[in-house]
């Protein structure tokens, strides 16, 4: 049932049979509430009837739906769902009918802590079978908003808990097709990549990622995220990437565009600084972005790029300018 | 900043928190309740911020704060709920606003942060009833006293940052393995220098905060490289002056403490352009009614509201009283917490 559905043709719980027997008991805000809390009638009474199972502490089928109804009104109340839970075990229900449970609240409440937690008490104790549930859940819980980082957290949970690696560089690249400045995306791909048992570790997968990487770049210069996967997939080697023709090609292809030049500069910098050098080619394409020529001459790259960057990215002229003072000669 | 100083609508501001108190009837109605312990300490602290916490009666909210408590010594987000242990920061913060640290029984209190904490990893395997008996029953505790170091597997790292400032501002960190806490947290490091909430996870501002917080808490800012982090925090200045938590995402005045804090802690926050950040948050005042939005031109919130005015603290906005990063409590109240001891 849906809770708009549930608003409309609800029951009072005083009027309900199965209730009879039961006494509600009221928030106790003590005589003279210094904070008294503003409830709609409904709320109320279901958080009164919610009151008096929980300090009974019925795990029972009723207290069961009358969790729902709480969570339905309320998700973000961390006792019921911790006292549902409870009920779940001693009742011994169906853990899959609980995923269906919660997917139906999480797909309006998808930023709501509690409803990972649960999900995710729910998935290990179903264990490895739900492998792919869980990530077909989180997939439609993506398809949402891409960049939910409580469904990315659970997927992590999942691949390393439950298993489902197989298909996980695949999703990400779909992922990357729909929209290639999803910085999530770029994170799980890095994750994925250092992580997955199956496909050997970072450097076998350099040379493919490496390729992959700076065609994103090449097409899309302002994109953050991918000059950051970069610099991660020759983490700890960085004569590797001072040396590949490839990361060559790529600087000259972004600096003669003479547009969204910064991160490029940004990284040649570190380059440079780690013994990168700079050929006719490469002076040629960085002098027409100048705007200034101090006099005397400066000769120095590492220092004429700082002075690039101060200028073209105003926000940070100031990290630039630190990092001119620490370019040695 | 001074060329900015005069925009701030303190009196506005002042007159939005306490109205959040009065309209008790439609205060953000059902949804709020829970964490109502949250809405306090960020009115509390803004109106602090603005010197003017005298225009809340003290003893009233103690006392409310007081009946939040539980027997085992954790604060609820509101009477007649469980204890959490986001609550419980929220409600020592309090106390520390108005200098009553002193009504704690803080050993109880510090062992409960730390079961808490166990109880956030585990909360199905207890049963209500465990909650009000000591914390000797869950075998956390070792026979020399100390806690064993499980208590830090795999907890998201907004629980280590909770547990650790909370236990600072009770002077009990003594009780934890800091070894091991810090050890977790730097785990959760990425390559571009920032912090997801476990291991591998995004970086992203808030988690950022939490971890460079924890680490400086327990003097252990030496495992971050300041510069790569110091590097990706002031990327996140847009155009418009403001904030986003991570790559490509939109501006919001809450960044202004999450990453601002971040970029204090490791010295860095001259890598940012500081008057177009203060710019951005003046433009998210409701200059009528007062309080402050998310993003220009949005609806205000107290949440908001407490995240801006810290911000302009940590600019050093003319007015405010200094804010202390790591605490997220005014530098005089850590002050007297930590340099005043009776």
């Amino acid at each position: 049932m849906s809770s708009d559905e549930e608003e409309e043709k609800r029951i009072p719980i005083s009027e309900r049979k199965e209730w009879l027997d039961v006494k509600p008991i009221p928030q106790d805000e003590g005589p003279n509430p210094v904070v008294p809390i503003a409830y709609t009638d409904d709320f109320r009474e279901t958080m009164d009837y919610f009151r008096a199972v929980y300090l009974s502490d019925e795990r029972s089928p009723r207290s069961l739906d009358l969790t729902t109804e709480v969570i339905h009104l309320n998700p973000g109340n961390y006792t019921v769902w911790h006292f549902r839970r409870l009920v779940l075990e001693s009742l011994g229900v169906n853990l899959h009918d609980e995923l269906n449970f919660i997917e139906s609240i999480a797909k309006v409440n998808s930023k709501n802590y509690q409803i990972w937690h649960h999900r995710r008490w729910a998935a290990e104790k179903l264990g490895t079978e739900v492998a792919k549930l869980e990530h077909d859940f989180t997939k439609k819980i993506l398809s949402l908003d891409a960049k939910n980082y409580h469904a990315w957290s659970h997927r992590q949970w999942v691949l390393q808990a439950l298993g489902g690696w197989e298909d996980e560089l695949d999703y990400c690249q779909k992922l990357l097709e729909e929209d290639i400045f999803n910085n999530s995306a770029w994170n799980q791909r890095y994750f994925v990549v250092t992580r997955s048992p199956i496909l050997g570790g970072l450097e076998a997968m350099r040379e493919s990622e490496v390729k992959y990487t700076v065609e994103a770049i090449v097409s899309n210069p302002e994109n953050e995220s991918p000059w950051r996967y970069l610099r991660g997939l020759y983490k700890g080697d960085m004569s590797s990437f001072v040396q590949d023709p490839e990361i060559s090609s790529m600087f000259l292809n972004v600096l003669k565009t003479k547009s969204n030049f910064v991160f490029a500069l940004g990284l040649l910098l570190d380059l440079v600084c780690h013994g990168f050098e700079l050929n006719e080619e490469f002076k040629d394409a960085i002098e027409p972005l100048r705007s200034s020529y101090p006099d005397p001459p400066e000769s120095n790259f590492a220092i004429i790029i700082c002075s690039v960057l101060e200028t073209i990215d105003p926000l940070r002229s100031n990290y630039w300018s630190w990092r001119k003072t620490n370019v040695t000669s | 900043m001074d060329l900015l100083s005069g925009e701030l609508e303190v009196e506005k501001h002042v007159k939005y928190i306490l109205s959040i108190e009065k309209k008790k009837d439609s205060f953000e109605s059902v949804a709020m309740e829970h964490l109502r312990m949250n809405g306090a300490y960020w009115g509390l602290t803004t109106l602090d911020l603005l010197g003017k916490i005298e225009t809340v009666d003290q003893d009233e909210v103690i006392s409310w704060v007081m009946q939040c408590q539980h027997e085992s010594g954790g604060f609820a987000g509101n009477v007649g709920h469980d204890p959490h242990i986001l609550y419980t920061l929220s409600a020592v913060q309090v106390l520390a606003l108005f200098d009553k640290l002193d009504v704690l029984d803080v050993d109880k209190l510090s062992d409960c942060i730390l079961w808490l904490n166990f109880m956030e990893k585990n909360a199905a395997t207890f049963s209500p009833c465990l909650l009000d008996r000591k914390l000797d029953i869950c075998g956390l505790q070792n026979e020399d006293g100390s806690f064993s170091g499980d208590i830090w597997g795999e907890v998201d790292t907004r629980f280590s940052y909770i547990a650790i400032c909370c236990l600072s501002l009770l002077h009990r960190l003594d009780k934890i393995n800091t070894e091991k806490a810090v050890e977790y947290i730097v785990s959760c490091q990425n390559l571009d220098g920032g912090f997801g909430c476990t291991p591998g996870g995004e970086s992203h501002a808030g988690q950022i905060f939490c971890c460079v917080s924890a680490l400086a808490i327990t003097g252990s800012l030496y495992h971050i490289d300041k510069d790569l982090l110091g590097w990706w925090l002031c990327e996140r200045q847009l155009k418009s002056g403001g904030l986003n938590g991570r790559p490509e995402k939109l501006p919001d005045v809450c960044y202004s403490w999450w990453v601002l804090t971040s970029l204090i802690l490791i010295d860095r926050v001259h890598w940012i352009d500081k008057v177009k950040l203060a710019r951005f948050i003046l433009d998210c005042q409701d200059k009528e009614n007062g309080g402050i939005s998310d993003r220009p031109d949005d609806a205000v919130d107290v949440f908001h509201t407490y995240f801006g005015v810290a911000g302009l603290s940590l600019l050093e906005y003319p007015g405010l009283k200094a804010i202390d990063p790591a605490h997220a409590l005014p530098v005089d109240v850590i002050n007297k917490i930590f340099f005043d001891r009776k």
